[in-house]
């Protein structure tokens, strides 16, 4: 019984999933720190368009990345119902701006299939794998991809 | 980590504390203090770092360390006079010392000549005869750790002479009434986990005593209970405590214990004691608890053989309180320090910051929403500022340390330095105590090195030019620290010939740092040592004069938020003054707005702020515009433009130009749309979270909140040489 508990604790994963514009993406609950409402960002000079600026969490400074422009998907101006979803990826939180965010989805990795092989290379990119949900189709984001830096590393 | 590791780590900061009492102690005997308390210490500092080293197995240090405390020893005996020569020698000898602790540490090596003559100067000190006969002798002879020395026996028993042992003689109070205490525990206060030890030491701060163990109840081992109770002391006390307070030190074995007392029946070497059949047995009762277990073990197995001896028995020094309670009190005070992990109080830090800010957008908010300044809720918030202000210092105070650490590296360098220059030279240094953050300690090594170096090689006459000047044939080097106004200010003065001026000025012209025809004030020759690529020495010496000299300084002065400056009188001397902040972690800053945008220009790199006219304003090429200021022209940088706020730069009369100056002194004036104030503001890391991101230092967060971001002086006016901005945009235009 206890073993059975075991495996299933070891192949089943939380995840946390949200919208931008119609797609549904997910992230792994275990990296993220708190969601909370869009505030004005202070603009970075000299960044890429997908960086938003900083925002103040709490006396840190933390860089927002509007998701969907990352991803190459249309992007609206980011309005009050806009949501920050504040993850930490290895040393570093990082904010990530998207439209809502949906449910907590717990699922076993077996569900997970792989990325299907579409033209574009964002999503071969960012997206580490997807699953059906009551006829909906999520992606799981590969979250140490989003950041800037460590796209010109792998460049 | 691997806990010996850890440990090692200890040893070596301990070490490098050690170090500095030896160095402070030394330099106090060679002002003449010949005090045994400062020759104890400096004995100490040497004889731990040894037995640390030996526990290390780091045997070069061991050795070293070894010769330098048996000389050390010969001083403490009397057997050789502290002369200014011996001090001098042990000086030169902390340094070879110092230099031993940290090629152990680092994992390096001592050059073994220099050791070894070391230590031969230090035994030809002690002992003339041996140190000519043989070469080093010591050298050969490993020496086994922790081994204790015959001549330092006793402070190896007592572990690191933290107890001196003290005999005090009966005949010393015989005012003082005597009280006769049979006490005998019985096997319950042996099962309570009471400890008849620490009762006996209890006692022995009330006064003298003399200890008898009566151990004639013990059995043989076959009939012995392990849990029993045999022992049964006989205990003279000579105090001038009450009945009650001889009884109090027994309050917590009450019952499980035998106890009479009885007042001064007599003499003690006539009671013979009741159960006494082979006669009593007195041992010595020293303060160390294990000792005593210790010495109680042996005597209690070896009872049937033992004869009966009578030893003097030692109140320790540390553990007698009546006697010394200022003192014990003081050092137990100045031993009140905690060792922790500088990330813990970084992390105290910055929440303290965040309620700072937090405080500011909570004043903030109810201001606006209209409650009276007079009702509870803003005056409460108002006592809620000064507490959020109090903690911020006093955390802020946390990080604080002294600038002795640095200061006290600096007699070392005085002696190298005089030594290589021929000079003689004192260094005198005032507000070692000053504090400052730690951040800031870091950064003012080098510097203060640079500048002494400079005022004992360039500022300070030779020894002969010098008595013809009519002077001292020592030089003085002043080295002071002092708050000011909310900045540190550290000085270093000296009182040799002062800047040439001619000279300078000469060496600048033919270097072709200035104009000829220019005619400059004293001040701004004096100022023009700074300068990059001066140096008024006409021969490069090893000690200070590569050229790299005092605009080096200057730039990592600058670098740090402080400003330098430089008085000299011909004939008297120069003084060097630098003015830092406290702390590295605010900014006094200049808020300035550009497109909307809120930014933070740090106000050391801005020289004046000022109102162009259109008619100062002029296009050089196709589209860099340069500003004259007094007949000066310096280019106008649109700070808009480079950060990529906008396209096109202002029109200069509609904003304000920041005169600033960047890295190697170049000037540029700054173009903002509109300054909103002058702020100090807390330091905040993009990198910790993001990236470093050009053109911008840091980031700060404001009083409403939001996030603003502290230009990078020196990187916006360096961009006007790499054509960035103008780069992108055709880039832009093209795409």
């Amino acid at each position: 019984m206890s073993d059975q508990i075991h495996a299933l604790n070891r192949t089943e994963r939380e995840l946390i999933s949200f919208r931008i514009s119609d797609q549904e993406f997910c992230v792994d609950i275990m990296s993220v720190r708190e969601i909370r409402g869009w505030t004005q960002a202070t603009p970075l000079p000299r960044t890429p368009s997908f960086v938003r600026g900083v925002i103040n969490l709490r006396g840190a400074v933390l860089p927002v990345i509007d998701l969907g422009s990352r991803l190459g998907l249309q992007t609206e101006r980011p309005t009050e119902r806009h949501v920050i979803i504040v993850t930490r990826i290895g040393e570093q939180m990082v904010g990530l701006l998207v439209d809502a965010v949906c449910d907590i989805i717990a699922v076993t990795d077996a569900l997970i299939q792989a990325t299907p092989d579409v033209a574009s290379d964002l999503v071969d990119r960012f997206v580490r794998g997807i699953f059906s949900l009551e006829g909906r189709m999520i992606s799981l984001v590969a979250l140490d991809r989003v950041l800037p830096d460590l796209e010109a590393e792998a460049a | 980590m691997d806990p010996l590791e850890a440990i090692k780590i200890t040893f070596f900061q301990e070490c490098e504390e050690q170090l500095s009492e030896l160095e402070t102690g030394l330099l106090a005997m060679e002002q003449g203090d010949s005090d045994s308390e400062t020759i104890n210490a400096v004995f100490r500092a040497v004889h731990s770092i040894k037995g640390g080293a030996g526990a290390f197995s780091l045997d070069p240090l061991v050795r070293f360390a070894h010769v330098f405390e048996t000389t050390l020893d010969d001083v403490r005996a009397g057997k050789l006079a502290a002369t200014n020569t011996v001090v001098k020698v042990m000086l030169q000898a902390a340094d070879v010392l110092a230099d031993h602790v940290r090629a152990a540490r680092d994992g390096g090596t001592v050059e073994e000549a220099r050791s070894a003559a070391q230590a031969q100067t230090l035994e030809a000190l002690g002992d003339p005869s041996t140190a000519s006969a043989s070469s080093v002798p010591i050298f050969d002879t490993p020496i086994a750790p922790l081994a204790p020395e015959p001549q330092a026996s006793q402070d190896d028993l007592m572990g690191d002479m933290v107890f001196t042992p003290l005999t005090v003689e009966l005949s010393e109070a015989p005012a003082s009434p005597v009280w006769i205490l049979k006490f005998r525990a019985k096997p319950s206060l042996y099962a309570k986990a009471n400890d008849t030890a620490l009762l006996l030491r209890e006692l022995a701060r009330l006064g003298h005593v003399e200890l008898l163990l009566d151990a004639s109840d013990l059995p043989n081992l076959a009939d012995l209970d392990p849990e029993g109770a045999y022992l049964t002391w006989v205990i003279t006390l000579t105090t001038d405590r009450s009945e009650a307070d001889i009884r109090e030190v027994f309050e917590f074995v009450d019952g499980d214990c035998d106890l009479s007392l009885t007042p001064r029946p007599g003499e003690f070497e006539t009671d013979p004691g009741p159960q006494s059949a082979e006669g009593p047995m007195p041992f010595e009762v020293a303060a160390d608890v294990l000792t005593l277990i210790q010495q109680a073990q042996a005597i209690t197995i070896e009872t049937p053989i033992q004869p009966a001896q009578r030893i003097n028995t030692s109140v320790p020094q540390a553990a007698n309180t009546g006697s010394a309670p200022a003192d014990s009190n003081g050092a137990a005070a100045a031993q009140a320090t905690i060792r922790v992990d500088l990330d813990r109080v970084d992390r105290l830090i910055d929440l303290v910051g965040e309620l700072v800010i937090n405080q500011a957008m909570l004043a903030q908010r109810v201001a606006e929403s209209g409650v009276s300044r007079s009702s509870n809720i803003a005056m409460g918030l108002d006592d809620l500022e000064h507490l959020t202000r109090d903690i911020q210092d006093s955390v802020m105070a946390i990080r604080a340390q002294p600038v002795k650490s640095v200061f006290q590296r600096m007699p070392r360098l005085v002696r190298e330095v005089a030594a290589l220059t021929g000079k003689q030279v004192r260094l005198v240094t005032e507000g070692e105590g000053t504090e400052v953050d730690k951040t800031v300690i870091e950064c003012l090594t080098d510097p203060i090195t640079h500048m002494i170096r400079n005022a004992i090689d360039h500022g300070l006459e030779s020894t002969e030019a010098r008595v013809r000047a009519g002077k001292s044939p020592e030089g003085m080097v002043r080295l002071t620290a002092a708050h000011r106004s909310g900045r540190i200010v550290i000085e270093v003065c000296d009182d040799g010939k002062g800047i040439d001026r001619p000279l300078v000025l000469q060496i600048a012209i033919d270097k072709g740092l200035i104009d000829p025809a220019a005619s400059l004030s004293d001040e701004e020759i004096d100022n023009l040592i700074f300068m990059p690529g001066f140096s008024t020495a006409s021969t490069v010496s090893n000690i200070s004069g590569r050229g790299v000299g005092m605009d080096v300084v200057k730039r990592s002065i600058q670098a740090l938020g402080g400003r330098i400056t430089i008085t000299s009188r011909p004939g008297l001397g120069s003084t060097f003054t630098l003015s830092l902040p406290l702390t590295l972690a605010v900014l006094d800053g200049m808020v300035v707005s550009v497109c909307e945008h809120t930014l933070v220009a740090p106000l050391t790199a801005i020289i004046e702020s000022l109102l162009p006219k259109r008619e100062d304003v002029r296009a050089m090429g196709p589209d860099a515009h340069v500003i004259a200021i007094r007949d000066t022209y310096t280019p106008l940088i649109d700070v808009g433009v480079v950060l990529g706020y906008r396209k096109s730069p202002l029109d200069p009369t509609q904003g304000v130009a920041l005169l600033v100056e960047g890295e190697g002194g170049s000037r540029a004036a700054l173009m903002v749309d509109a300054i909103q104030g002058q702020r100090q503001v807390v330091i905040k890391s993009l990198e910790a979270n993001y990236r470093q991101v050009e053109s911008i230092a840091a980031a700060t967060i404001l009083g409403d909140g939001r996030v603003a971001l502290i230009l990078d002086v020196d990187a916006v006016v360096a961009t006007r040489r790499h054509d960035k901005p103008r780069h992108d945009l055709k880039l832009a235009a093209v795409g």
